[in-house]
């Protein structure tokens, strides 16, 4: 129900406050953002935008969790299947 | 300004006299006759051999003649990379080109509402002109009509236009046959989302601009090389989806796309993925596909490669047999989705 | 696009889905709640590559297919009145109430907008203080924060010309009435990652322990929803039923504190209908007493109305996964995207528009991959 996308925050303006918008950019797209709901996200990082809201901080240290559950479960059937 | 415009003529029109349209200028008298001279003649040039009458009267070539209309009423007027007059040019032009015709006259109709900024009418007209001498065709013959202020929107324009077919292939739909390679001249999307940065509501900033252009010469090209072309179609409203859709239904086949490779520059693409839109649904506006054998694709790409318009060529595809006609997508996962003919305007969606 | 392409995957894909297929002994019934879920499903043809024990269960997230049918008529007939400028986004403009539908209602001279924000209604109701403007509040607690601000900064400063006609609804109510009902077949949930990304997870607990079903919060691109697939069918499978989180790049287990803290401030919960399913308690939203002054429903004095679905839309059933679009018998003859009959088919979020777009039912029937 939420079309969000990951852009990163190129400026930032009206600091602690509501109104506290952003530039951010989409793979070379640019749109201003409200980043009321972010206070803590600043230039460079990357925010999930919905209707023109900062909804999260895109945690980069857990970005490639994806990928790492994928090689546990890969090892963990090495493991049961008794070795490669 | 697009390269080239830096320097572009003042209005001829004394704009501290009209600075606006009127409903006389389209009322036949003085006013119409100074709007005729001064801005469309004086743009457009002198119509050929027999002066002003009501028609233009033309030599023709020898062979068989392209004819097609389409009219235009995109808003904004404006917008990055084109506007209204150039997208109106350009489009006559490529539809001849689809056909394999080289094409030679242009008419011009416009409608105009009362209140239209003469300056706007003169930006659209000198845009006009130069995408008529970059297409290498003259505007021969026209109309304009100014109809009352709250009913025209500003300005619309319908262009027709004529060429000539010199080759003896019959570049159409059912010339297409199962095996033939789809080839595509260039990335996607870039006019509907360079339109869509510049709508009230859903603005975003970028380099994004359209690609309206003359695909023209490019055909030229692939006709003089030798390629057996069996059929051609430019990518308008709808997008690749749509002229691919009207392919295999005219067809009667099957069209297998490798989603893979289908071009779309990175910001065109997060512009669809901000928007919710389906690249292969984004209007195109210089941007065509070409049907040719298997054998000659590799030959009709190098061509089209040499050229300006077709850097980005690829071969996207291959028509097989099958029924009912479809359009199957395959993607990176591996699995086969059917690209559907869209259906109404694409909205931009929150879910 | 970064934080998105990668998760995109093809190879990665292949390879959950050999995992998915490894650890699956016997059939499961899934329920990815979220319509962007759905529409990644289709599209990514992601149902393709499960094992055929698995089968997926489309959920009633799509925020644009269960707007009561009554609130559509009362946007439609806001949006008809002179001076007023309705604002919507633009899934919204297609979907049909009882007699029309607001891109009608534009084609008859009535000044509807599609906007990306509410916030951009709100400057066009500074912009223009002659007329009035309403924006028509849908989504689930993933929009709720934006029109909560959009309320807000219109109080704030003194935007008088500015209203709001509110249809937010809540995912854990809908969740629970499914599971409520006899008839439900579902045994684990994709949750809608975005809307935890704003409340948390802690409010699927109780559904979990409660009805003994595995809840995976769960991102949106085609690798996030495979892991998902792939972590709720090993709790099956070891009879587990725990709330997991696999969008941790975006989800926080305590969601977003300031969006929550305004959305109470600006609105209470209350009972709403839901298109196709009924109603359900405490599963919307409403603007609270102090900013009622927005209420478009009040500012435009609009009677309650009663309401009735069409008969052959069967949209209810599919809004609760109980039947496949495909299985419904108008689906592709009298309901197509270009005439619908219910919301499923008009938003591209919707089971029906999905199916439709993504998976002809003739291609379907052909012999497998």
């Amino acid at each position: 129900m939420c079309l969000a996308i990951p852009g990163k925050i190129i400026t930032v303006t009206g600091e602690g406050s509501l109104s506290r918008m952003g530039q951010v950019d989409f793979g070379g797209i640019q749109k201003d953002v409200n980043l009321a709901y972010v206070p803590e996200a600043k230039v460079g990082d990357y925010v999930i935008v919905h209707v023109g809201f900062a909804l999260s901080t895109v945690d980069e240290s857990e970005a490639n969790a994806v990928f790492e559950y994928l090689r546990q479960m890969d090892d963990l059937l090495e493991l049961k299947e008794g070795g490669p | 300004m697009k390269p080239g415009t830096e320097f572009a003529p003042a209005c001829p029109i004394p704009i501290r006299q009209y600075p606006r349209v009127l409903l006389a200028h389209g009322g036949g008298g003085t006013l119409m006759h100074e709007l005729l001279e001064k801005m469309f003649f004086s743009a457009f040039g002198e119509a050929p051999a027999e002066g002003r009458h009501d028609a233009a009267v033309l030599p023709f070539p020898a062979g068989r003649l392209a004819f097609t209309t389409d009219s235009y009423v995109v808003r904004p007027l404006f917008f990055p990379g084109g506007d209204i007059g150039a997208m109106a040019v350009h489009g006559t032009v490529n539809d001849l080109a689809m056909s394999g015709a080289r094409p030679l006259w242009l008419s011009a109709a416009f409608i105009l509402e009362e209140g239209l900024p003469m300056e706007t009418l003169w930006r659209v007209v000198n845009s006009m002109r130069e995408a008529a001498e970059r297409s290498g065709v003259r505007i021969v013959t026209g109309d304009t009509k100014v109809v009352d202020a709250g009913k025209g929107d500003g300005l619309f324009i319908n262009t027709a236009g004529i060429g000539v077919i010199e080759h003896a292939l019959v570049i159409a739909p059912g010339s297409v046959r199962t095996g033939d390679a789809v080839l595509l001249s260039g990335d996607l999307g870039r006019h509907g989302m360079a339109i869509m940065s510049v709508r009230e509501g859903l603005e975003f900033q970028g380099r994004i601009e359209s690609d309206s252009a003359p695909v023209s010469d490019l055909v030229r090209q692939l006709l003089a090389a030798g390629v057996e072309i069996h059929c051609l179609r430019d990518l308008t409203r709808g997008g690749l989806a749509s002229a691919l859709h009207e392919i295999a239904e005219a067809a009667r086949r099957r069209i297998i796309i490798d989603e893979k490779a289908v071009p779309v520059r990175e910001d065109v693409h997060a512009a669809c993925e901000l928007l919710g839109l389906d690249p292969l649904q984004v209007a195109c506006e210089g941007r065509f596909v070409a049907f040719v054998p298997a054998k000659e694709a590799d030959m009709a790409l190098r061509v089209l490669r040499q050229h300006e318009g077709g850097a980005g060529a690829g071969r996207i595809g291959a028509v097989e047999d099958g029924h009912p006609p479809l359009v199957v997508l395959k993607n990176a996962i591996g699995a086969s989705r059917i690209l559907d003919m869209p259906s109404g305007e694409q909205l931009p969606r929150i879910c | 696009m970064k934080y998105l392409d990668e998760y995109r995957d093809g190879a990665k894909a292949r390879e959950y889905a050999r995992q998915i297929v490894r650890v699956t002994t016997r059939p499961w019934a899934i329920m990815e709640v979220c319509g962007g879920q759905t529409h990644a499903i289709v599209k990514f043809g992601i149902d393709e590559l499960l094992p055929r024990f698995i089968t997926l269960i489309h959920g009633p997230g799509c925020p644009v297919c269960v707007t009561p049918l009554e609130l559509i008529d009362k946007a439609i007939e806001i949006a008809a009145r002179p001076a007023v400028i309705f604002c919507s986004f633009g899934d919204m403009l297609r979907v049909p109430g009882s007699a029309s539908d607001l891109l009608s209602v534009k084609a008859g001279g009535g000044d509807v907008r599609m906007v990306y924000s509410p916030l951009d209604a709100v400057k066009l109701a500074a912009q223009n203080p002659s007329r009035e403007v309403v924006f028509f509040a849908v989504g689930f607690e993933t929009t709720a924060p934006a029109t909560a601000m959009a309320a807000h900064q219109a109080a704030e400063q003194g935007v008088k010309n500015f209203s709001l006609l509110v249809a937010h609804v809540l995912a854990p109510p809908a969740m629970e009435a499914l599971l409520a009902s006899p008839e439900c077949r579902v045994q684990g949930f994709l949750a809608a990652g975005h809307v935890c990304a704003v409340m948390g997870c802690a409010e699927y607990e109780p559904i979990a322990a409660k009805y003994r079903v595995p809840i995976v919060v769960t991102g949106f691109e085609p690798l996030d929803i495979l892991q998902g697939l792939l972590m709720c069918v090993r709790q099956l499978e070891e009879g587990r039923a725990e709330v997991e989180n696999q969008y941790v790049r975006v989800v926080r287990p305590q969601g977003n504190e300031h969006a929550r803290a305004l959305i109470r401030r600006v609105f209470e919960v209350v009972p709403r209908q839901w298109r196709g399913l009924g109603e359900i308690p405490a599963s919307g939203l409403r603007l609270r007493s102090q900013y009622e002054a927005l209420d478009a429903e009040k500012r435009f004095g609009l009677a309650n109305r009663n309401t009735a679905e069409p008969a052959e839309c069967l949209s209810g059933l599919v809004l609760q996964g109980r039947i496949k679009p495909a299985e419904c018998p108008a689906f592709g003859q009298a309901c197509a995207p270009e005439h619908p009959l219910g919301a499923p088919m008009v938003s591209s979020e919707g089971a029906c528009a999905a199916y439709y777009r993504y998976r002809n039912h003739a291609l379907a029937a052909e012999p497998a991959k």
